[in-house]
């Protein structure tokens, strides 16, 4: 089945002209219509756009082109600025934002000649662990859809799993593109923080932000970072150095590598959970790898830590949601305090309020030095922890969530709870570390995933180490029922 | 550390955020809890660490050339305005 | 009140002279129709991002050392959040903390010709804000945001002023500064240079300031000093009366020449100042700042003391001369051409009948209708007793007329001074036989009457006789004495 085949194998068949871009691009238009509605993976489907894309790249593959990625659809997050097609983030704010202009990460795929099918659905502003804050309604686990798919690139992650797209691009602040792969039993990649443009993403906080990648393999998610990949002088955070072949290294055996188990994570770990990683070690180690324990004693401060600087960023980060220049304007205000408020208050879903309100206390006199300033020193902690960490060991392992995905509903009555969800994501992005999620196993039938982070700008790295560990096991090939 | 409503209603005026006499009580309790998690932090000890804003140590600000590249596009981008006269955004009249 | 002392700080907003925006690349150009120089960054789209402009940075180096401040060689932008209109991202990107210049100073010279040195607590780089009109639209307001994104130079002064007249030449002195430095070109119309004054009164003798008044957008010298009065005598009925200077910031209204408390900014405002995480430490290293040093041009108070010292001019003179460098060059090149020994006379005609033209004609000494080598041709006919020095000045107004060289003014009109010794002689004959009585009471003592021969002579002569020679003659003839 074409929506069984990795990248390489879609590419392989487009270049012989075996199928055409249109060909493939109507089949998973076609699967959409029939699987989304049950899962609402998306906000905007842009069938239309897509047959033009489609149509565009095989002119360019019937006169020659080839690339790696040329005919290939794909998801975009709700969260990137598409040229001339709504981009909502989720929220109402936006819900009659067209965007005018093209992220970077969404222009240099269009230039590698991919097809957009739509963008996806997602937790409002990317603030939740569950993609159940949309003001579009929650996105359905392809696994159960009476579960989470995660957050808050639910609808990514849930329409990949469910074999909607190839790929789907997300961004991860806290775990947004990690834990939802984990969930739905996809690769996630959350890259080096400035590996990847931030332009045109809109920010939720932006120190952590990262756009990324969800894919059912590690070859296809390289293949994917490969063009998502690069300095963009558009983005001041953006670093400028060598994109490395992704793909090329791969292969390389894992002889000697030394992965970390972190202690701190294993500690209340759920005995099932703790059991699927202790028998990917074992995988891992008879791959050649060698597997020690490593200690990041400041990394349980993570959750709070974040919970200080992400909604500090935040609430400055959406004041620009006004009502005047572009998005949700309340009706009739009735003067200025009132277009703010009403169109903000109005606007914005509860849990945008909450983080922005949270930021604006732990930044307000009297305050700052308390939380926000506190909070960015635990930081520099957080990745000394890890930095000593590298010293001993390439990439450290742990699960990526506490628990399989939950039901709908069943954390929305305190934030508390659904924060710690993030607990072994959220390190990663303190650091600015790059850090993947692969299947691993199955819970109460429910995907789990384990997460390899690494050291900076070390992906290739990670996706050797998860490309080999999918080449022996298969967990990553399984799919849910009704979606194969 | 619990948060009273006063607290919250000076920090949504802060945040130019409407909140209803429903949503009130709700909020307080909710910010309630999430401060009283983030206080965790007050325990940490930090000793003389400097507070770390960006995740990649050693980097500094790139400068771009002095050069006007952009060309005007207002009418395209006051397609998304709510509000437009005569080329300006238009609010609620403004009073010094 | 004597027994009142007042302190006066001054915070200069000046606009830097770059083509494009501190961070983003739309034009700066003053007066383009609405919004037209506003881009996707300037009007706070959602997923834009800030970089920053090179030449506003070696502006404000030019500016430190032109002060002789310290240079940090690492500052940090900080977002100062607040909602107003014309403020696109609900925060504003300047320097907190960690400004680009730190300490410096400049002496001012008073109109008595006292020297005072003002410190500079700091200068920092930020971006302005848009603008925000009312005529024509009723009942509400329209945003231009064709200003927001300009790059200022914010330049704090020491509370170190004690007068309005202090105030207002230190004010001028910056204003003199940024022009020389080509940094900014101080249309206060335009409002590229802005200055807001925090006034205080205290009881001489005590040490501690009293409560501050800020007086805000002050765009003209004049209103400055004005406005600083009106705030003085403010402060001391209001004290003397019982009641407590209140901190608020207050406009001059300068129709009624008052200060009035600005009903919008009320409330202190907490701005939650946090860096700004999208832009990176900005580093300016020993390198960069020497190439800056290259660059500076001679200093005022350089180029003053260079004047007084060359060309035996008085300080003042010479600090009035080099209140701008095209007045200095233009002072300079006549100067050159009529020679070092006549630089007097030169300094005097720049000083007195230039300045007065291009005040009442409202221009500029770049647009002065006499070019300096014009005016060294007239000041050259002094010199060679080819005129009067006052018959030189009607030569002048006609020079400025018409348009026309001195000598084609001197040779129309018949200007030319008599120095015949002959001719002259013959009309003081004239004058003495027509004023018998005059002659008589000369003689018998009334030395006064010299002056009425003089006056009978030059009106006889309408104004050409040499001055030095009718003098030499004429006491000769009265006094019926040779004199050496």
């Amino acid at each position: 089945m074409l929506h069984n085949l990795n990248i390489g194998e879609l590419a392989d068949r487009l270049a012989k002209r075996q199928i055409s871009s249109v060909e493939l691009t109507r089949h998973f238009l076609g699967r959409i219509e029939r699987l989304n509605p049950a899962l609402n993976a998306f906000i905007t489907l842009t069938p239309e756009r897509a047959m033009q894309d489609a149509e565009s790249a095989d002119r360019l593959l019937a006169g020659g082109e080839r690339g790696p990625l040329l005919g290939i659809p794909l998801i975009h997050k709700d969260i990137f600025c598409t040229d001339g097609v709504r981009t909502s983030c989720g929220s109402r704010m936006l819900d009659n934002f067209v965007a005018p202009y093209d992220a970077t990460v969404v222009a240099r795929l269009k230039a590698a000649g991919t097809v957009m099918l739509g963008k996806s659905n997602m937790d409002e502003f990317a603030m939740g662990s569950s993609n159940e804050t949309s003001y579009y309604g929650p996105v359905r686990n392809p696994w159960n859809t009476a579960k989470v798919p995660g957050g808050s690139s639910g609808g990514s992650a849930a329409a990949t799993a469910a074999r909607l797209t190839p790929f789907a691009t997300g961004t991860d602040t806290g775990g947004s593109i990690r834990q939802p792969a984990a969930l739905t039993g996809v690769t996630g990649l959350k890259p080096t923080y400035g590996r990847v443009s931030r332009y045109g993403l809109v920010a939720f906080a932006s120190s952590l932000d990262q756009a990324g990648v969800f894919a059912r393999s590690a070859a296809d998610a390289s293949a994917v970072l490969q063009v998502m990949a690069g300095f963009d002088p558009l983005d001041s955070t953006s670093v400028d150095a060598p994109v490395p072949d992704y793909s090329a290294a791969l292969g390389a055996p894992l002889k000697g590598l030394k992965i970390g188990l972190l202690r701190e994570f294993f500690e209340g770990l759920e005995a099932r959970n703790a059991g699927l990683i202790q028998d990917a070690l074992k995988i891992y180690r008879s791959l050649g790898a060698e597997t020690l324990e490593v200690s990041l004693p400041h990394l349980p401060l993570s959750v709070p830590t974040y919970y200080v600087v992400a909604p500090a960023e935040c609430s400055s980060n959406l004041s620009r949601f006004d009502g005047v220049r572009f998005g949700y304007r309340c009706s009739n205000p009735k003067d200025l305090a009132d277009l703010y408020t009403r169109s903000r208050g109005e606007g914005f879903g509860a849990e945008v309020k909450r983080r922005i309100m949270t930021g604006t206390y732990v930044l307000s006199a009297g305050y700052f030095d308390a939380y926000y300033l506190k909070a960015q020193k635990v930081r520099r902690l957080i990745t000394d922890d890890f930095r000593a960490a590298f010293a001993k060991v390439d990439l450290v392992i742990s699960p990526t969530t506490p628990t399989p995905a939950f039901d709908i509903g069943a954390k929305m009555h305190d934030p508390v709870t659904m924060y710690l969800n993030d607990i072994y994501t959220i390190g990663a992005n303190l650091a600015g570390l790059p850090g993947v999620s692969l299947p691993c196993g199955f819970v109460d039938e429910l995907p789990m995933g384990l997460q390899l982070v690494g050291p900076h700008f070390a992906e290739a790295k990670l996706l050797n180490a998860a490309h080999q560990f999918q080449q022996a096991t298969d967990w990553h090939r399984r799919a849910p029922r009704g979606y194969e | 550390m619990s948060l009273t409503r006063q607290d919250v209603e000076k920090i949504a005026h802060l945040a130019r955020l409407s909140i209803t006499e429903q949503e009130m009580p709700v909020y307080v309790t909710s910010l309630s809890s999430i401060v009283n998690f983030v206080d965790e932090l007050s325990q940490a000890d930090v000793g003389t660490v400097l507070p770390m804003a960006h995740p990649l140590d050693g980097q500094h600000q790139r400068l771009r050339a002095d050069e006007v590249t952009e060309r005007d596009h207002h009418e395209k981008f006051q397609l998304n305005a709510p509000a437009v006269a005569a080329g300006l955004y238009v609010v609620p009249r403004v009073i010094d | 009140m004597s027994s009142w002392e007042t302190v006066i700080g001054l915070e200069i907003h000046a606009q830097l002279a770059t083509k494009s925006k501190i961070f983003s690349a739309s034009a700066t150009a003053f007066g383009a129709p609405p919004n037209t120089q506003a881009n996707l960054v300037d009007l706070a789209y959602p997923g834009v991002l800030p970089v920053l402009n090179a030449e506003a940075v070696r502006m404000a180096v030019k500016f430190g050392l032109a002060i002789g401040a310290t240079v940090a060689h690492r500052s940090v932008f900080a977002r100062k959040n607040y909602f107003y209109p014309d403020l696109p991202k609900g925060y504003q990107i300047s320097q907190y903390e960690l400004p680009v210049v730190a300490r410096g100073s400049l002496t001012v010279m008073l109109d008595d010709g006292t020297v005072k040195n003002i410190g500079i607590t700091r200068a920092h780089l930020e971006e302005d804000a848009g603008k925000s009109l009312h005529e024509g639209l009723a009942n509400a307001t329209g945003i231009d945001l064709n200003r927001a994104g300009t790059p200022l130079l914010e330049i704090v002064s020491e509370p170190d002023m004690r007068s309005a007249k202090e105030a207002v030449a230190y004010m001028k002195k910056i204003h003199t500064l940024v022009r020389y430095l080509e940094i900014c070109d101080g249309n206060m119309q335009e409002g590229s240079f802005r200055c807001d004054a925090n006034v205080s009164v205290r009881p001489k003798g005590r040490e501690k300031f009293g409560t501050r008044a800020e007086i805000k957008n002050l765009n003209s010298f004049r209103f400055v000093e004005k406005a600083i009065q009106y705030e003085i005598a403010r402060q001391i009925e209001l004290i003397e009366s019982g009641g407590t200077v209140v901190q608020e910031t207050r406009l001059y209204d300068s129709d009624k020449d008052e200060t009035r408390s600005m009903r919008s900014k009320e409330e202190a405002n907490d701005y939650r100042y946090f860096p700004d995480p999208d832009l990176l430490p900005l580093e300016i290293n020993s390198a960069f700042i020497e190439a800056v040093r290259a660059t500076l041009p001679e200093l005022p108070d350089e180029k003053a003391a260079r004047f007084a010292k060359e060309f035996a001019l008085s300080a003042y003179d010479a600090g009035v001369l080099c209140a701008s460098r095209e007045l200095a060059a233009y002072f300079e090149s006549v100067v050159s051409g009529v020679g070092a020994g006549h630089a007097k006379l030169a300094a005097n005609w720049v000083m007195g009948e230039l300045s007065s033209a291009l005040n009442r004609d409202n221009v500029d000494v770049g647009s002065s209708r006499v070019k300096s080598s014009q005016l060294t041709g007239l000041l050259l006919r002094i010199v060679d007793a080819t005129i009067s020095g006052k018959i030189a000045k009607e030569v002048f107004e006609a020079m400025w007329s018409e348009g026309k060289p001195a000598d084609a003014i001197i040779e129309a009109k018949g200007l030319r001074q008599i120095t015949d010794s002959g001719a002259i002689e013959a009309v003081i004959d004239a004058v003495i036989a027509a004023n018998p009585k005059q002659l008589a009471d000369y003689r018998a003592g009334k030395d006064k009457l010299f002056g009425f021969f003089v006056g009978q002579v030059m009106k006889a002569t309408a104004g050409k006789a040499n001055p030095a020679q009718l003098n030499e003659l004429l006491k000769t003839k009265l006094d019926g004495v040779k004199h050496a």
